[in-house]
C-alpha cells in the first residue's frame, strides 16, 4: 500500500511550509521519505527529492548521512523524549559536531554550544544539565538547538509542540521562527492544528489519505479554502467566538489498504457527486491554489 | 440539597523525598457538584496547575492533605462498604490515554463486561449485551464494529469512546474526564466532546472536564475554573470568562491560542510579552512574576477572591473593590 502517493511540492529558500492532515494521512511518512529515513519493509518506490538542485538519489548512504542535520534537519515528533536521558545537553549538541567530522577544540566547542543555546533562548548553564532537569518547553528548545547546530537549509518540525500547553507552545514557535530567520532556512511544519498553521506558515499543503489535496498560500486557505476537506479541517477547530459550533468530520479517515474508488474523500464529503465516486481527481491550478477536487 | 460530591477547602501537598522541598499541588479549593442541575464544568490550567490533582481527589484516588472530599454529605474517607460502592458507581472516570487503559490480551468486550459483573447490573447474557449495545450507540459507535475486537484494532478515537461507554453503563451522576481528547486529532476531538455534551443534555450526567485547552472548554462547558500553580485564578460562566477574561493569567491563556484568522499577530504578541522583572515572593500572588500589571501590593499578600459580576469570581487585586468571596470557593458564582 502507498502511505504517500504522488506528492510534489517545491520549497523556497526561507519559506515556512505547513503540512496538515489527520493521523494516518501520511504527513510524517512524507517527512521521513524526504530524509530517506523510511525503514524496511517500507520503501520509496517512485519520485525524488532535490535540495538546491542536488538529487538525493545520486547520493550514497554516506552522502545522505552527511546531508541530514547539515542540509536538512528533523525535529521529530515527541522529540522531547528523544533526548538521551543519561547525557548532558551540551554533550548531545557536540555529538552532532563530532558525527559530522567537525574537529573542534574544547574552548571552541563550548563557545558554539553557548551560542546555540542562546539562539534558542536557553542560558549556557543548560549545557551541563540532564534532560530530566528541564521543563517540556526547555527540552523542545534544546531539540531545536541540536537541529540547527550545523546550520541546515531546511528544518522539518514534526508536531514540535503537541505535548505543550498554549503559552509554552507560543514561546517555542517564536523561538523556531527567530532561529529560522537568523539561518535563512526553510521550515516544513507538520501538524493537525489549523490555528497554528494560520499563524506560522506562508504556504500550506493539506494531506488526505497519502495525497496532497490542496496547496495554497496560507491567507488563501484561511479566507477561501477550496477543497471540502480543507474546509472541514478549519471547521473542526474549536471557535472562540461562537459556542456550540464544534463540528467533527463525520466518519473515520479511510484505511490506506482499502481506499475508496474515485476521490478518497467522497464517503465523508458533504458535496460529493456521482463523478467523485468513480473518477480520481487530478491536481489542478485554481487561482493561486493547487487543488485535487472535481468541484473546485 | 446535599451535593453529590463536594470538595471543601481541599489542599494537596506532595512530600519531597531526600531533603527536597514538598510541592503544593492544590491550595484551599472548594467545589460542589449538584446532581439536580447537571452541567459541564471545565477545569483549565497548564501543567502543574493542580487540575489533575483535583480530579484524583474527587475520584478518591488521592487523599487531601487539608480539607475534605464529601460524597452525599459524608467524608469520603469514612464511607462504609456500601457507601463506597455507591460512590464507585455514581462517579466515573475517563482518562487521557486511550491506549494505556486496555489490557492488550483481552478483547474490548472485557472492559465493558467487567463493570456489569462487578455491580451485578445484568441478569442474563442477553441483557448484558443489550446494555452494552445501548451504551456504545449512545457514544456514536456501532456495536458490531467494536465488539469482538482487540484494542489495537480500534482507532484512538474509538477506544476513547468505548471508555465513555463503559462509564455510561453504570449510569453515573458524574463523569470526571481528565484530558479525554488531548491524544486524538482535532476532527475526532469534536466528535468525542460532542458525545460527552450529549450525556449532560440528554441523560442528566454532570461532567467535570479537565483540560489545558481553553477553546474546547469554551465549546462544551457551562462553567469554568481556571487554575494557576495550585491556586484558583478565575471562575464563572464560560461565556464571560473566555470571551472577556479578567484575570491576567486567563488573558494570557486566551491570547496564546493560535487562531485560524488571516490576521497574524500571534508570534508578535509573544515577542512583546517578555519577563516583567518582578521577583516573586513566597507570600504574594503566585502569578506576579509573569503578570504584565503586577504592582508592589501583589507581592505583599495573596489576592482575595472577588465577585466582579454575578457569575464570575476573580482572584486578583485589581478587583478588590468588588464584593469578596471566601478564598478558593467560587460556589456562589457557579450555582446562580
Amino acid at each position: 500500500m502507498h502511505a504517500v502517493d504522488d506528492v510534489s511540492f517545491a520549497l523556497m529558500p526561507g519559506e515556512r511550509f505547513g503540512l496538515v492532515g489527520e493521523s494516518g494521512s501520511g504527513k510524517s511518512t512524507l517527512a521521513l521519505a524526504i530524509l530517506r529515513m523510511i525503514k524496511p519493509p517500507g520503501q520509496i518506490t517512485a519520485g525524488e527529492v532535490r535540495l538546491a538542485g542536488t538529487r538525493f538519489a545520486d547520493l550514497d548512504e554516506e552522502g545522505i548521512r552527511a546531508l541530514r542535520l547539515a542540509g536538512i534537519a528533523l525535529v521529530p515528533q515527541g522529540s522531547m523524549n528523544s533526548l538521551n536521558p543519561v547525557s548532558r545537553i551540551g554533550r548531545q549538541i557536540t555529538d552532532a559536531f563530532a558525527d559530522h567530522g567537525l574537529r573542534l577544540g574544547p574552548a571552541e566547542q563550548d563557545r558554539r554550544v553557548s551560542a546555540l543555546l542562546a539562539e534558542v533562548g536557553l542560558s549556557e548553564g543548560i549545557a551541563r544539565m540532564y534532560p530530566h532537569e528541564l521543563s517540556g518547553g526547555m527540552k523542545q528548545r534544546a531539540c531545536i538547538a541540536i537541529a540547527i547546530s550545523l546550520r541546515p537549509r531546511v528544518v522539518i518540525a514534526d508536531e514540535p509542540t503537541s505535548a505543550l500547553d498554549v503559552v509554552v507552545q507560543r514561546q517555542v514557535m517564536a523561538t523556531l521562527a527567530r532561529v529560522q530567520r537568523d539561518l535563512a532556512a526553510a521550515v516544513i511544519l507538520i501538524g493537525h492544528d489549523m490555528g497554528l498553521m494560520a499563524q506560522f506558515v506562508d504556504r500550506l499543503g493539506v494531506m488526505y489519505a497519502g495525497r496532497l489535496v490542496e496547496v495554497a498560500p496560507i491567507s488563501e486557505i484561511i479566507t477561501s479554502p477550496r477543497h471540502p476537506y480543507t474546509r472541514a479541517l478549519i471547521a473542526a477547530l474549536p471557535s472562540l467566538e461562537r459556542r456550540g459550533t464544534l463540528a467533527g468530520i463525520p466518519r473515520l479517515a479511510p484505511l490506506l489498504r482499502e481506499l475508496p474508488p474515485g476521490c478518497a474523500f467522497h464517503p465523508r464529503c458533504p458535496q460529493a457527486t456521482d463523478r467523485c465516486h468513480i473518477e480520481k481527481p487530478m491536481v489542478r491550478d485554481v487561482a493561486e491554489a493547487q487543488v485535487a477536487c472535481h468541484l473546485a | 440539597m446535599v451535593p453529590l460530591i463536594e470538595a471543601v477547602d481541599v489542599s494537596k501537598r506532595f512530600a519531597g523525598g531526600l531533603g527536597r522541598e514538598s510541592t503544593l499541588a492544590l491550595t484551599g479549593l472548594s467545589l460542589a457538584i449538584h446532581p439536580e442541575k447537571p452541567s459541564v464544568i471545565a477545569v483549565v490550567g497548564e501543567s502543574g496547575s493542580g487540575k489533575t490533582t483535583l480530579a484524583r481527589l474527587l475520584l478518591g484516588l488521592a487523599e487531601p492533605t487539608g480539607g475534605e472530599i464529601r460524597y452525599r454529605g459524608a467524608d469520603l474517607k469514612r464511607l462504609d462498604r456500601s457507601g463506597r460502592r455507591a460512590f464507585r458507581r455514581d462517579v466515573q472516570a475517563v482518562f487521557q490515554d486511550p491506549y494505556g487503559v486496555y489490557n492488550p490480551f483481552y478483547r474490548v468486550d472485557h472492559v465493558l463486561k467487567t463493570p456489569l459483573r462487578r455491580f451485578r447490573l445484568a441478569d442474563s447474557r442477553a441483557e448484558a449485551r443489550q446494555l452494552i449495545d445501548h451504551a456504545l450507540r449512545a457514544v456514536g459507535l456501532q456495536p458490531e464494529e467494536i465488539l469482538g475486537r482487540f484494542p489495537h484494532q480500534l482507532s484512538g478515537g474509538q477506544r476513547q469512546r468505548v471508555m465513555v461507554a463503559r462509564a455510561l453503563l453504570l449510569q453515573p451522576k458524574l463523569i470526571v474526564a481528565d484530558e479525554p481528547v488531548s491524544m486524538v486529532d482535532a476532527s475526532l476531538r469534536a466528535t468525542i466532546l460532542g458525545s460527552l455534551r450529549q450525556l449532560t443534555d440528554e441523560q442528566g450526567i454532570s461532567i467535570l472536564y479537565i483540560t489545558h485547552d481553553l477553546a474546547t472548554a469554551y465549546q462544551v462547558s457551562d462553567s469554568i475554573l481556571v487554575l494557576y500553580r495550585a491556586h484558583l485564578a478565575e471562575a464563572g460562566a464560560v461565556e464571560r470568562v473566555v470571551t472577556a477574561p479578567r484575570h491576567p493569567y486567563t488573558q494570557l491563556l486566551v491570547s496564546a491560542i493560535p487562531r485560524a484568522h488571516a490576521a497574524r499577530d500571534w508570534l508578535a504578541q509573544e515577542e512583546a510579552s517578555g519577563p516583567n522583572g518582578v521577583t516573586p515572593t513566597a507570600t504574594g500572588c503566585c502569578f506576579a512574576e509573569r503578570c504584565p500589571v503586577a504592582m508592589p501590593a501583589c507581592l505583599a499578600a495573596p489576592p482575595g477572591l472577588y465577585r466582579t459580576e454575578p457569575r464570575r469570581a476573580v482572584a486578583c487585586i485589581q478587583y478588590q473593590d468588588c464584593p469578596e468571596l471566601p478564598l478558593g470557593d467560587p460556589g456562589q458564582v457557579l450555582s446562580v
